[in-house]
């Protein structure tokens, strides 16, 4: 057997194997922090998955995009939240039996309709952007996301606008009663404001 | 022991599915159900870049990365109604939250 497609099958098994368990035990979990450290684990079996199918620059933005910002997110505020997770965690095993029948017929469902699928012969002509098998992932992914795709871009960076506006203004709170500095008042301040000049006569107070 | 497209859509088919079981297990706890979210959002692109393998169309992949823009500003959004909810009540029991009678 040939020892790259050997290795590649292996890596395919290791990763796959290692992103489903600790994709189960996101969910199984009794601490929501180790929720999340196994989250982080999950998203980096996926970018190794990704790798193996040739998609280096996706890779890479998954652990940056997800390790680097969502995952910290999520420790952020499971970790500011004063909450007990020992309560919310009350009823699992209520949910278990319905909750795990219907994930089965659904992961019976998916495996087979994805065994079952055949590519049409017509699909190679109704490709967006045909891969050019000699040009490195990132370069043909930049050559089409800056030309094809760049309205899309813009749209993606406008969502991502709106929801660090959203969050911010969510989030954002004044609490009453505590001093501020106010800097337009400070700007608008003249001379004439702050100094006031008194003729006090002599034996005289104010 | 040639790995295919198949293999793949087993994979995101299974990481799926542990998205939707994670959801109807923690019933009572927000924050793991926004992980399900995103693990069934992981499987979701595990489907497009296998595709886009497989047909060598760069088109999937770009759109990974548009659905990882949005569930990023999902995540975002998602925790920030999270924290100004637990400011407001003092819990996040996903069974209280009834306000709008819906």
């Amino acid at each position: 057997m040939d020892l790259a497609v050997f290795l590649s099958g292996a890596a395919f098994y290791v990763f796959a194997s290692a992103a489903i368990a600790f994709a189960f035990m996101v969910v199984s979990a009794r601490n929501p922090v180790r929720s999340v450290l196994f989250l982080i684990m999950t998203f980096f079996s996926a970018a190794g998955l990704f790798v193996l199918l040739g998609a280096e620059f996706l890779a890479m933005i998954l652990i940056m995009v997800y390790v680097g910002a969502v995952a910290v997110l999520f420790l952020f505020v499971v970790m500011m939240l004063d909450v007990d997770f020992v309560e919310l965690r009350q009823g699992f095993l209520d949910y278990l039996p319905l909750g795990g029948l219907l994930g089965f017929v659904l992961a019976v469902e998916l495996i087979v309709l994805g065994a079952s699928w055949r590519v049409s012969e017509k699909a190679a002509d109704l490709r967006q952007a045909p891969m050019d098998k000699d040009q490195e992932n990132l370069r043909a992914f930049a050559e089409v996301l800056y030309t094809d795709y760049a309205f899309f871009l813009e749209a993606a960076g406008l969502v991502l606008l709106v929801a660090m506006i959203g969050a911010i203004v969510l989030t954002n709170y004044h609490k009453k009663g505590v001093k501020r500095q106010n800097i337009s008042a400070q700007v608008a301040r003249k001379a004439e404001d702050g100094v006031e000049l008194v003729d006090v006569k002599p034996g005289q107070g104010l | 022991m040639e790995i295919g497209l198949a293999h793949y859509l087993a994979v995101a088919a299974i990481i799926f599915t542990i998205g939707v079981f994670g959801i109807f297990v923690n019933r009572k706890n927000v924050i793991i159900m926004m992980m399900s979210i995103e693990l069934i959002l992981l499987s979701v692109n595990i489907n497009f870049v296998a595709f886009s393998a497989a047909l060598h169309d760069l088109g999937g992949q770009v759109f990974t990365l548009f659905v990882l823009t949005v569930a990023a500003a999902e995540a975002a959004v998602g925790l920030a109604i999270l924290v100004v909810y637990f400011r407001n009540r003092g819990n996040i029991a996903v069974e209280d939250i009834n306000l709008m009678k819906g």
